[in-house]
C-alpha cells in the first residue's frame, strides 16, 4: 500500500479516509485529532475531538467549554483505534499537551508531529521521536540560519538587561500559550524571584499551567499594578500589545520580543524591538534535521514553513520528501482580541 | 570577541542616548584589560580593517555548506555577513573549539597576518565565536562595521566608569593610544590622571544659548557686541610645536574629534601658533558658499584633488584661546578679539579671515541687521548667513554652556504647509506613537495634481500634539506597509503640517528633486484643508542655483 492511502492532505487539513477524520483541521470537520492547542490548530466547532487532556482545557479556556460537540482524552502513550487505525499519542515538546500523533495500519506508520521543539523546556513533557514510516514534519525554521542558541543563555541577557536598567520595565512579547509560561520558568530558573506581571491575554492559561503543577512564581496582573511596581519588572505580553498602545503606561520600557524570529537582524528592527530573545518553540534547523534522522523514517513530509530547504536537505539524505503545501498554519502570532487599552498616563 | 559582539549588537537597537552609555560603561567596568581598550578604540573609530572582500566570505561558505541550502538562506535573510555568521557549520563530526578568540586576539591576527593566511585563519575563528561573534568579525573585516554610538559616547562612558566630566577625557585624549591602560587606570582611581603631551591639544568649547524674545528686556546691547552667525561648522584649530621641533596642527569638532586628515588643505595654509575658535566655511572666488555646497567636504575620512580644488575649505575666526603659549581664557571677549584681530592681521594664510563684529546701538537696529544681512554688512556672503551671535565683551571663556554670556538668535526658519502622508512608529520611548512622519506638498503629474513627498520630520510638537496626530494617523490609515502606515491625504481629507525647516537643496535620491534641511513640525493646521497645502514650485523658488 501506499503510505497516502492512510493519511494525505485535503482541503481543510491532512484527513485519514480510513478513520474518516483530520488531524488539525483549518476548517469545522465531524471529526477531528488535535495536535496542540494554538488557535491555528486547534479551532473551535468540530464534531469530535480527540486529543490530550491539556490540549482539550486550553480549547475550552480559549473558546468556551462547547468548543466541540464531543471530547476524547488520550495521553500520551495511550492508544485509541478509529475503524481500524491505530493512533498513539506522543508527547511533541512543543507546549503544555502538545502532541504527535502516531498513525498504524497494515503494517504502515504514520507520525503527525504537528509542532515540535527538541529543547528541554520545563513547561511540557520532552519531545519523544518515533519510529515511522512517513515522518510529518513542520518545517517553521527550516533554513540552516536558525540554529536557536541555549534558551538560558538569552534569559541571561534579559537578566543582565535589568541589572543595568534597574528603573525600566521589561516588556516581554510572548505568545500566550506556551511562550510566555516558558519565559516565566526561565525566569525563575535564572533565579528571577521578583513578581512577573502579564497582560490580562495571559490570566487564564498561565494560571491553568500552575494548577497542572508546573511552578511560575509569583504571577500579577499588570492591570491591578501601581506604575511604580514596573521599575525594574518583567511585564509579559502578546507580542501585538508590546509596541502598542498598551504598552504606554509603562516607565521608559525596554522592548524585548521572544520568539525564533529574532535571529534575524533585520525582523526585530523592523518591530521596533530594543532586546531579541531568541527563544523559540519550534525545532530550528539541527533540531529538525536531527528528529527527522532519529525517526528512522524512508520519507518526509512537509507541512508548512520553509519547505524547500528541508526537502532539500532530505534528499541530500537520500529520503523521500516532498512539501505538502498546507495553507493555514503557523499563523498563531495574530491571536486573540487586543486588552482594552488602560488610559496613558505619561507620554513621552 | 563574543561579548563585544554582544556590545554591538545591543547597540545597534538600543535607541536612547543614556541607555547606549549605561550598556558601554557596563561592557568597560565588567571586561579585563586589554581587551576593553581594544573594545575602546574599535568604538571610537581608531581600528578599522577592511581585509576581506565579500568574495572571500562568499568562498568561505561554499567550502563549508550546500550551496543550495545557502542559496535559500542568503535570500530569506538578504545580509550576506549575517547570513554567513548565522548559519557557520562546524565541520562534519568536529568538535566545538574550547576557547573563543578575543577582540585582541583578533585586532593582532589582523595586523601580523600575511594575505594568503587569512581564509584558514578566519575559519578557525569562525568556528570558535558564536553567532553574534561571527557576525561581528565577518562586519569587521570586511569594513562594513557600524557602531551604533559615536566616538564622543564611547567616551563619555569611560569618563562615567570614575564620575569625571567627559570633557576631561577629550583633554587627555589626544596623547592615549589602545589599549588605554593609563585612561582607564585614571577614570578608576588606580593612577593618576595621564598628562597629553600633545603639543596641538582640544579644549572644551564654549557654547552658547538660543535667545527668546523676552530674554531681550534683561540685557543691554552697550554690553554686548555682535557677530554674524555662519551656516558651516564651528572648528577649534590648534597649532603647536612638538619636542622634536615638528609643527603640528589640528582641526577639531566642537567635541573634539580630530578632523585634521579630512581638511588638509586648511591645516597646511594655517600659520599661526596657539588655539582658534572658528568657522569652518567652503570659500569660492571670495564668496561664502552656502552649507549645502559645504557639505560635499563632511564627515570624509580622505579626501579627493577634485574636491580640495571643487570645495576649498576656509576658517572663518571669531575667538583666540592661546596664543603663542599664553592662555587668554581667563581675559575678557574684547581683550581676546583684539589680540585675534592682530594675529589675523599679521597672518598671510588666505584660507584665514577673520569674523566681522556687526555694528548696532539698539536690538532694534539689530533686530533690522540680521533681518537683512546684505546690507548690514555680510554683503555676497549674506546667504551664508543664519543669524547672529551676542557676546558680552566681558565674557571670559567658559567651557560647557553658561548662561548669559553668549545667546544665538538665528534667523526665522522657513515654513512649507504640507500634507501627511505616511507615519512610523518611533523607537525606545515612542515605539508605541506613530512620530515620524513624511509630508509633501502638490505637484502637477500628468496633468493631475498629486502629493510628492518633500520630507520628513519627527519632532518639533508637543506631547498633546504627538497624542493628536497619533490618533488621527490610527483613524486615518488607508495602508499598512510593515511599520509604515498610509494615512488619507486627499484634497479635502487629510491632515495639514506646518514644517518649519532651514534650507533646501536638490536632491537625486528624492523624488522631489529636494532635500530639507533639518525640518520639523512647527504647527498643527486641523483648519486647513489638504487642498490649500503649499505647492512643490514654491519650494523650488528658494532653491539657489545649481550648486
Amino acid at each position: 500500500m501506499r503510505p497516502d492511502q492512510l493519511l494525505h492532505p485535503a482541503q481543510g487539513g491532512l484527513y485519514c479516509p480510513k478513520g474518516d477524520f483530520f488531524i488539525d483541521p483549518t476548517r469545522a470537520v465531524p471529526r477531528a485529532l488535535i495536535t496542540h492547542g494554538h488557535s491555528d490548530h486547534a479551532r473551535a466547532g468540530h464534531g469530535h475531538v480527540l486529543a490530550t487532556r491539556e490540549t482539550l482545557d486550553l480549547m475550552a479556556i480559549r473558546y468556551g467549554e462547547k468548543f466541540a460537540g464531543a471530547t476524547q482524552a488520550i495521553a500520551y502513550g495511550e492508544s485509541v483505534e478509529i475503524d481500524g487505525v491505530r493512533i498513539t499519542a506522543h508527547p511533541a515538546g512543543h507546549v503544555l499537551g502538545s502532541a504527535q500523533f502516531e498513525l498504524s495500519w497494515r503494517g504502515c506508520t504514520i507520525v503527525a508531529s504537528g509542532d515540535y521543539k527538541d529543547a528541554r523546556d520545563p513547561t511540557c513533557a520532552m519531545f519523544a521521536p518515533v519510529r515511522c514510516h512517513v515522518f510529518i514534519s513542520e518545517a517553521t525554521f527550516g533554513l540552516p540560519v536558525f540554529r536557536h542558541p541555549d534558551a538560558a543563555a538569552e534569559t541571561a541577557k534579559l537578566m543582565n538587561s535589568l541589572h543595568v536598567f534597574p528603573e525600566r520595565a521589561h516588556i516581554v512579547g510572548a505568545y500566550s500559550l506556551g511562550k510566555a509560561q516558558r519565559v516565566m520558568a526561565l525566569l525563575r530558573a535564572a533565579g528571577h524571584s521578583a513578581p512577573i506581571y502579564i497582560h490580562g491575554a495571559l490570566e487564564k492559561i498561565t494560571a491553568y499551567y500552575q494548577t497542572r503543577g508546573i511552578p511560575l512564581g509569583d504571577i500579577r496582573l499588570a492591570k491591578e499594578a501601581k506604575k511604580a511596581d514596573f521599575a525594574g519588572a518583567v511585564v509579559i505580553a502578546p507580542p501585538t500589545s508590546i509596541t502598542d498602545i498598551w504598552s504606554r503606561k509603562f516607565p521608559d520600557p525596554v522592548t524585548a520580543f521572544a520568539s525564533g524570529w529574532m535571529r534575524v537582524r533585520a525582523r526585530a528592527r523592523q518591530r521596533g524591538i530594543e532586546l531579541p530573545l531568541v527563544i523559540s518553540d519550534h525545532a530550528d534547523w539541527d533540531g529538525l534535521t536531527a528528529a527527522i534522522s532519529a525517526t528512522g523514517c524512508e520519507e518526509v513530509w512537509v507541512t508548512h514553513g520553509a519547505e524547500d530547504a528541508l526537502v532539500h536537505w532530505a534528499m541530500t539524505r537520500q529520503l523521500r520528501a516532498r512539501p505538502l503545501h498546507m495553507v493555514g498554519y503557523g499563523e498563531e502570532e495574530n491571536e486573540g482580541p487586543p486588552e482594552e487599552p488602560p488610559a496613558p498616563e505619561a507620554t513621552p | 570577541m563574543n561579548r563585544f559582539a554582544a556590545l554591538l549588537d545591543r547597540l545597534a537597537y538600543e535607541s536612547g542616548r543614556n541607555a547606549k552609555i549605561r550598556l558601554m560603561a557596563d561592557y568597560f567596568a565588567t571586561t579585563p584589560d586589554p581587551e576593553r581598550g581594544i573594545a575602546l578604540a574599535a568604538l571610537t573609530g581608531a581600528l578599522s580593517f577592511a581585509n576581506a572582500k565579500p568574495g572571500l566570505v562568499r568562498a568561505l561558505i561554499q567550502e563549508r555548506a550546500d550551496p543550495v541550502l545557502f542559496a535559500m538562506s542568503y535570500d530569506y535573510v538578504g545580509d550576506l555577513s549575517e547570513t554567513v555568521a548565522l548559519m557557520w557549520p562546524l565541520p562534519e563530526g568536529a568538535a566545538p573549539p574550547d576557547h573563543a578568540p578575543s577582540l585582541s586576539d583578533i585586532v593582532h591576527g589582523l595586523e601580523t597576518l600575511p594575505k594568503r593566511a587569512l581564509p584558514g585563519q578566519l575559519a578557525d575563528w569562525l568556528d570558535g565565536l558564536d553567532d553574534t561573534g561571527r557576525w561581528a568579525l565577518l562586519k569587521l573585516i570586511t569594513g562594513a562595521l557600524r557602531v551604533g554610538a559615536s566616538a564622543r559616547l564611547a567616551k563619555t562612558a569611560v569618563a562615567s566608569l570614575g564620575g569625571i566630566a567627559p570633557d576631561e577625557v577629550e583633554l587627555v585624549w589626544p596623547g592615549l593610544a589602545p589599549p588605554y591602560l593609563d585612561l582607564f587606570a585614571w577614570v578608576e582611581g588606580r593612577a593618576p590622571r595621564p598628562e597629553n603631551l600633545d603639543p596641538a591639544p582640544f579644549r572644551p568649547v564654549m557654547l552658547s544659548h538660543a535667545i527668546e524674545d523676552s530674554d531681550f528686556l534683561a540685557l543691554d546691547p552697550a554690553a554686548f557686541t555682535a557677530e554674524w552667525k555662519w551656516d558651516g561648522i564651528r572648528i577649534q584649530a590648534v597649532a603647536g610645536v612638538s619636542p622634536e621641533g615638528e609643527k603640528i596642527v589640528r582641526l577639531y569638532s566642537r567635541t573634539g574629534e580630530d578632523i585634521s586628515p579630512a581638511f588638509p588643505d586648511l591645516v597646511e595654509a594655517l600659520d599661526f601658533e596657539g588655539a582658534m575658535d572658528g568657522e569652518l566655511l567652503v570659500v569660492r572666488e571670495g564668496r561664502v558658499q552656502s552649507f549645502n555646497v559645504l557639505q560635499q567636504r563632511l564627515n570624509r575620512k580622505t579626501v579627493t584633488a577634485k574636491m580640495l580644488r571643487d570645495y576649498p575649505a576656509h576658517m572663518r575666526a571669531y575667538d583666540l584661546l592661546v596664543e603663542a603659549g599664553e592662555d587668554l581664557r581667563d581675559q575678557p571677549f574684547a581683550a581676546r578679539r583684539a589680540r585675534l584681530a592682530a594675529l589675523i592681521a599679521r597672518t598671510a594664510a588666505s584660507r584665514l579671515d577673520l569674523s566681522p563684529l556687526v555694528p548696532f546701538a539698539s536690538w532694534e537696529a539689530l533686530a533690522a541687521a540680521r533681518a537683512d544681512p546684505a546690507s548690514a554688512g555680510a554683503g555676497v556672503d549674506a546667504e551664508a548667513v543664519e543669524g547672529v551671535m551676542l557676546k558680552r565683551a566681558d565674557s571670559l571663556y567658559l567651557p560647557g554652556r553658561p548662561k548669559g554670556p553668549w545667546w544665538k538668535w538665528k534667523r526665522d526658519p522657513h515654513t512649507v504647509d504640507a500634507v501627511l502622508m505616511y507615519a512610523q512608529r518611533g523607537h525606545g520611548k515612542r515605539s508605541s506613537y506613530y512620530s515620524d512622519y513624511t509630508f509633501g506638498v502638490w505637484t502637477q503629474a500628468e496633468g493631475v495634481d498629486t502629493l510628492v513627498p518633500v520630507g520628513k520630520a519627527y519632532f518639533g510638537f508637543t506631547d498633546e500634539e504627538l497624542l493628536a496626530i497619533d490618533k488621527f494617523v490610527r483613524e486615518a490609515t488607508v495602508n499598512r506597509f510593515g511599520p509604515v502606515r498610509e494615512v488619507l491625504h486627499e484634497p479635502d481629507a487629510g491632515l495639514v503640517l506646518e514644517v518649519a525647516f532651514e534650507g533646501l537643496a536638490r536632491s537625486t535620491r528624492h523624488r522631489s528633486g529636494i532635500a530639507m534641511r533639518f525640518p520639523r513640525i512647527a504647527r498643527l493646521r486641523w483648519d486647513k484643508p489638504p487642498r490649500e497645502a503649499d505647492r512643490l514650485e514654491t519650494l523650488e523658488k528658494l532653491l539657489g542655483p545649481v550648486g
